[in-house]
């Protein structure tokens, strides 16, 4: 045990009366069902949490443990079948549950308001932007039409938008993901309200522009002194934001606390589970494995009866954590800490692992000619112009890369959308013909061949993982069938030798062999994008291309789809493509890194170089916009203004010069930059020297 | 917008050259001479011959196809064999008759299914919606003869108060308007329930979206809910649906105009396509294709009106 004593307090904490005190939401004991044919369904069974004016709380954890659900219910939102089913919700002091619906309309969108996970969706598409601001105030403060239009303009250059005056008039479509997010927040602030509740505010968005928006809520809460409910299945962003943490599983607060002391000491089991499952500072394949949690969160009738996470926990004591429900403790000397465990005082004390417990032997990274080979690779678009397609121009989505990777390695292309990763995936698998330039596999040539006249062979050899496996599986075929099928299209070997070989993928994928009779519905995340790999492996491909394949995934399943996918490239050898967004989980899996922007690789090396000065200004900008989940790292963010320019409008010089914040003059504009290298094949193009390059701070990862 | 209504054009004069020459090649290809036909079975032999000469019914289809386009293009639609007179003495008032009663039909309908279709849609599963659904479920499958006989006994022969038969002539006893109101009623009856389905259904797709949720969250009561978010959304979908009706209302109201010995549109067609009277159905054609083409026209106007997505793509 270490410093901070854990003692159980009955009733308040003796620290909370001092901190702040005018309380604007409390839940006092909060149940939440819903009804379904099979009865009630006890989604929340009883949380309890006081949150103060100005405070920011997190609400992290899997899917399916109530997140949500308690958020909406905190807006007394949950639609026909959902109802409060025991305690209180007091908003500034007022009992919720006994609002009439004029009394409930009056605070919605005035005193509490709602941010929401898909801005698109969440804005009425035949309304213009202004007018939707508009209603805010006309509803709530009988403000005039020109008082309210006065109030929005001022509200949309408070969000950062540029052009206010222009936007006004402008319809939800025709806004950028991060602009449709900054209007919805300018909404939800419209009115001033004393409490703000997001749900995955940022969850789609590119990693710049996420970084802008959570800095833009930061900035706009310290200002407004506005209460903060943030829901997350991303602990950096939380980390961003809040300054407390409440860590939901199975529709229990498991933890609750100061966020620093959170991350310091966590102390429910569940929490170190979730931080392990991270990729952690400076870890890579080679010296770390991620920790997943094993097992998945209980279906709700089959909750267990003492601890809820027990059947998961390592720590685990059967008897006294299974007997009964847990008590809620609190934890470490401010006594602003709780925690649901029994034996958090004979836990021994989080340790992150470090690169220092490094265990495994290096990998085989230089080994072998390379399987895959890019020269000068160029995809252009035709975009006609005129009414009979007269006249026209040529768009590149991808103009003119250089990429190899080494039979065995993996390599990751990063970049924002519209950077041209996806075409580049689709010129390789064929659905696309490239326009320009040489792909090799293996040294035949495929850029120009489309997959239907590709040979059984090329098909075979190249195989793909996508980001959403539920539609990506057929849900009408079960498992076996889908795997069996590849199997024999692929391989052409008989039915009955396939129904051995599908029994062996699935054991690859580490999912049990009766797996092949269910049906994707019957399957978690986890498990479909399992079989979705299996699937990719059916025709013992050279080549895997993995296109975003955990970025669907709750954290704890991504880091055993992560390690499995570690594991099959050891034993099979397979190259891989790994095409992601998210750069912990790049720094962590990769072997080679190509960062990519407007069609162009603006740096390429080995992981360990990009990921380490001299960084690309694209590559230092799009780091330093990773959340990371440490409220001890602190690190400069550089926020890119703007978007990235069509590909119609690509600058004549550098590709970045529009949004570069290192960008030395008119050479920027004017001049494509040089490919600049080092030894060891690392590439960056930039007009700036490498040694000034060098000259920045580390980012840790 | 220009190239648009451009392309729109050339697509009607297009559709409308197709659609006659299948016409043409339809009455060509069936059995049965039509100097027979306008002479009667008594006629001899060589009094069909004759007047096959006379009409020029025995040169090549393609030289009269010419001929009747040219005169066309010219505005003189031919004679009919059946009316034996200038097509164009007939078909307009024809087809005005048949207007008023579309259009009286198609004011009724729009704004009913709107507000039935809305009313039952705004809350999924409610007791109006089911009874909005069942209602119109029921009278859209009860064909329009069996409709029109059933009103008829009921105002007609039971309660008197309307007439049995819609000549459209205000000698008699009934005005025109009483003549009017049972037409109308059965194709009301016969289409709405479709209409109402329709505009349900994209109600209730629209109230499940996520921004519905956003205004309800903004503060707004339900009823500025459904009149400023949710109505001009749900009105997206049906609406071409909706201009549709125009078509079946103009040339498919054969039934209810026979019922009601209505001096239509659609009874002349049927007529002349029975007693192949090629100039009258021709001239019929062009006009169907006219409708249809323009109302689609109509549709993606209001459609890009409705739908700034597409306004703005």
């Amino acid at each position: 045990m270490t410093g901070s004593a854990a003692r159980t307090v009955p009733g308040t904490p003796p620290g909370l009366k001092l901190v702040k005190p005018k309380p604007i939401l409390e839940l006092r004991n909060v149940g939440i069902s819903y009804m379904v044919r099979a009865g009630e369904l006890k989604v929340v069974p009883n949380v309890s949490l006081t949150l103060h004016e100005g405070e920011a709380l997190g609400l992290v954890g899997e899917s399916g443990c109530g997140k949500s659900t308690l958020a909406y219910a905190i807006m007394r939102y949950l639609g026909g079948s959902g109802r409060l089913s025991g305690g209180q919700i007091l908003f500034e002091g007022r009992d919720m549950g006994k609002m009439s619906d004029a009394e409930l309309r009056s605070i919605r969108g005035s005193r509490m308001a709602m941010v929401y996970q898909d801005p698109m969706s969440s804005l009425n598409p035949t309304i213009s932007i202004g007018r939707q601001l508009m209603e805010v105030p006309i509803v709530h403060s009988g403000a005039t039409e020109a008082e309210a239009r006065a109030r929005a303009l001022t509200m949309l250059a408070e969000v950062k938008l540029p052009d206010p005056e222009t936007l006004f008039d402008r319809y939800p479509h025709q806004l950028s993901g991060g602009q449709q997010q900054r209007v919805v927040i300018a909404m939800a602030l419209m009115a001033e309200p004393s409490l703000l509740v997001m749900d995955e505010p940022t969850t789609g968005l590119d990693v710049t522009v996420e970084a802008a928006v959570l800095d833009l809520v930061a900035t706009l809460r310290r200002k407004h002194n506005t209460a903060i409910v943030f829901i997350s299945h991303n602990l950096g962003t939380v980390v961003r934001i809040c300054d407390r943490i409440g860590v939901m599983y199975a529709g229990e607060l498991v933890e609750e606390g100061p966020i620093t002391e959170v991350f310091r000491d966590p102390s429910h089991p569940y929490t170190r589970g979730l931080l392990n499952a991270i990729p952690s500072l400076n870890a890579d394949k080679r010296n770390s494995p991620l920790t997943a949690i094993p097992g998945q969160v209980p279906p709700i009738l089959a909750r267990p009866k003492g601890c809820v996470f027990a059947p998961r926990c390592i720590y685990v004591e059967p008897g006294r954590c299974t007997a009964r429900p847990i008590e809620t403790q609190f934890y470490g000397e401010t006594g602003l800490h709780r925690v649901k465990c029994v034996r958090t005082r004979e836990l021994p004390r989080h340790a992150r692992p470090t690169a220092a417990n490094a265990n495994q032997a290096p990998q085989a990274e230089e080994t072998g000619r390379p399987m895959l080979q890019i020269g000068g690779l160029e995809k252009a678009y035709h975009q006609s112009a005129g009414m009979f397609g007269g006249g026209g121009y040529e768009v590149h989505a991808v103009d003119g890369i250089d990429l190899e990777a080494g039979r065995g390695t993996t390599l990751a292309i990063v970049g924002e959308s519209g950077c041209g990763k996806s075409t580049f995936a689709k010129v390789l698998t064929g659905i696309e013909q490239s326009t320009g330039g040489t792909v090799q596999l293996g040294g035949t040539e495929i850029g120009k061949t489309p997959v239907e006249a590709r040979d059984a062979g090329t098909k075979r050899a190249i195989q793909m993982v996508f980001q959403n496996p539920d539609s990506t599986l057929n849900p009408s075929h079960s498992i076996g069938y889908v795997l069996s099928r590849a199997i024999r299209k692929l391989r052409g070997i008989s039915a009955r030798a396939a129904r051995d070989e599908t029994e062996a993928l699935l054991k690859t994928v580490n999912l049990p062999t009766e797996f092949a009779n269910r049906k994707p519905r019957q399957l978690s995340g986890g498990q479909k994008q399992r079989v979705a790999i299996a699937r990719a492996l059916a025709g013992e491909p050279e080549l895997i291309l993995a296109d975003e394949p955990v970025s669907a995934l709750d954290v704890s399943v991504q880091a055993a789809i992560i390690n499995l996918l570690v594991d099959i490239q050891q034993k099979r050898g397979s190259t891989m493509l790994f095409i992601s967004h998210d750069l912990s989980v790049v720094r962590y899996l990769a072997d080679h890194v190509a960062v990519m922007y407007l069609g162009k690789v603006m740096e390429f090396g080995k992981v360990r170089d990009v990921f380490a000065p001299p960084y690309h200004p694209y590559t230092e900008a799009l780091m330093s916009a990773v959340p990371i989940a440490d409220p001890d790292v602190k690190r400069e963010r550089i926020i890119l203004e703007g978007a990235i320019p069509s590909p119609t409008e690509r600058p004549k010089g550098c590709p970045f010069a529009t949004r570069c914040h290192r960008k030395i003059g008119p050479i920027c504009d004017e001049q494509v930059p040089p490919e600049q290298r080092t030894e060891g094949g690392h590439r960056i193009a930039c007009h700036i020297p490498l040694e000034e390059l060098k000259a920045v701070e580390r980012f840790a990862f | 917008m220009l190239a648009f209504l451009g392309k729109r054009f050339l697509s009607l004069i297009f559709t409308m050259l197709a659609v006659s020459a299948l016409v043409f090649a339809a009455f060509e290809f069936t059995p049965g001479q039509v100097a027979r036909k306008v002479l009667g079975p008594f006629a001899t032999q060589d009094q069909v011959d004759q007047l096959t000469e006379r009409m020029g019914l025995n040169r090549p289809v393609y030289e009269r196809y010419w001929e009747w386009l040219t005169n066309t293009a010219s505005g003189n639609l031919g004679t009919s064999t059946l009316y034996k007179t200038e097509v164009n003495n007939i078909i307009w008032d024809r087809l005005g008759n048949t207007l008023i009663l579309a259009a009286v039909a198609f004011a009724i309908i729009v704004v009913a299914s709107i507000f039935f279709g809305i009313a039952a849609g705004m809350r999924e599963g409610s007791k109006l919606d089911r009874a909005i659904s069942v209602a119109s479920i029921v009278t859209t499958s009860v064909p329009e003869f069996a409709s029109g006989v059933f009103l008829a006994s009921i105002f007609v022969i039971w309660l008197g108060v309307l007439p049995g038969t819609s000549p459209l002539e205000s000698s008699g006893q009934w005005s025109i308007a009483a003549q009017l109101v049972l037409p109308v009623s059965v194709m009301v009856l016969y289409d709405l329930g479709y209409v109402v389905r329709m505009v349900r259904a994209s109600m209730v797709e629209v109230m499940t979206k996520p921004y519905i949720r956003t205004a309800i969250l903004k503060g707004l009561s339900f009823r500025q809910v459904i009149l400023k978010h949710a109505l001009r959304n749900a009105m997206i979908a049906p609406f071409t649906v909706i201009l549709l009706q125009i078509n079946y209302l103009i040339t498919g109201v054969v039934v209810v105009e026979a019922v009601f010995a209505y001096p239509g549109f659609g009874r002349m067609l049927l007529e002349a396509a029975l007693a192949q009277d090629i100039a009258t159905v021709e001239a019929a054609s062009l006009f169907a294709v006219f409708v249809t083409v323009t109302t689609q026209i109509v549709g993606d106007l209001g459609y890009m009106y409705l739908n700034p997505r597409i306004r703005f793509a």
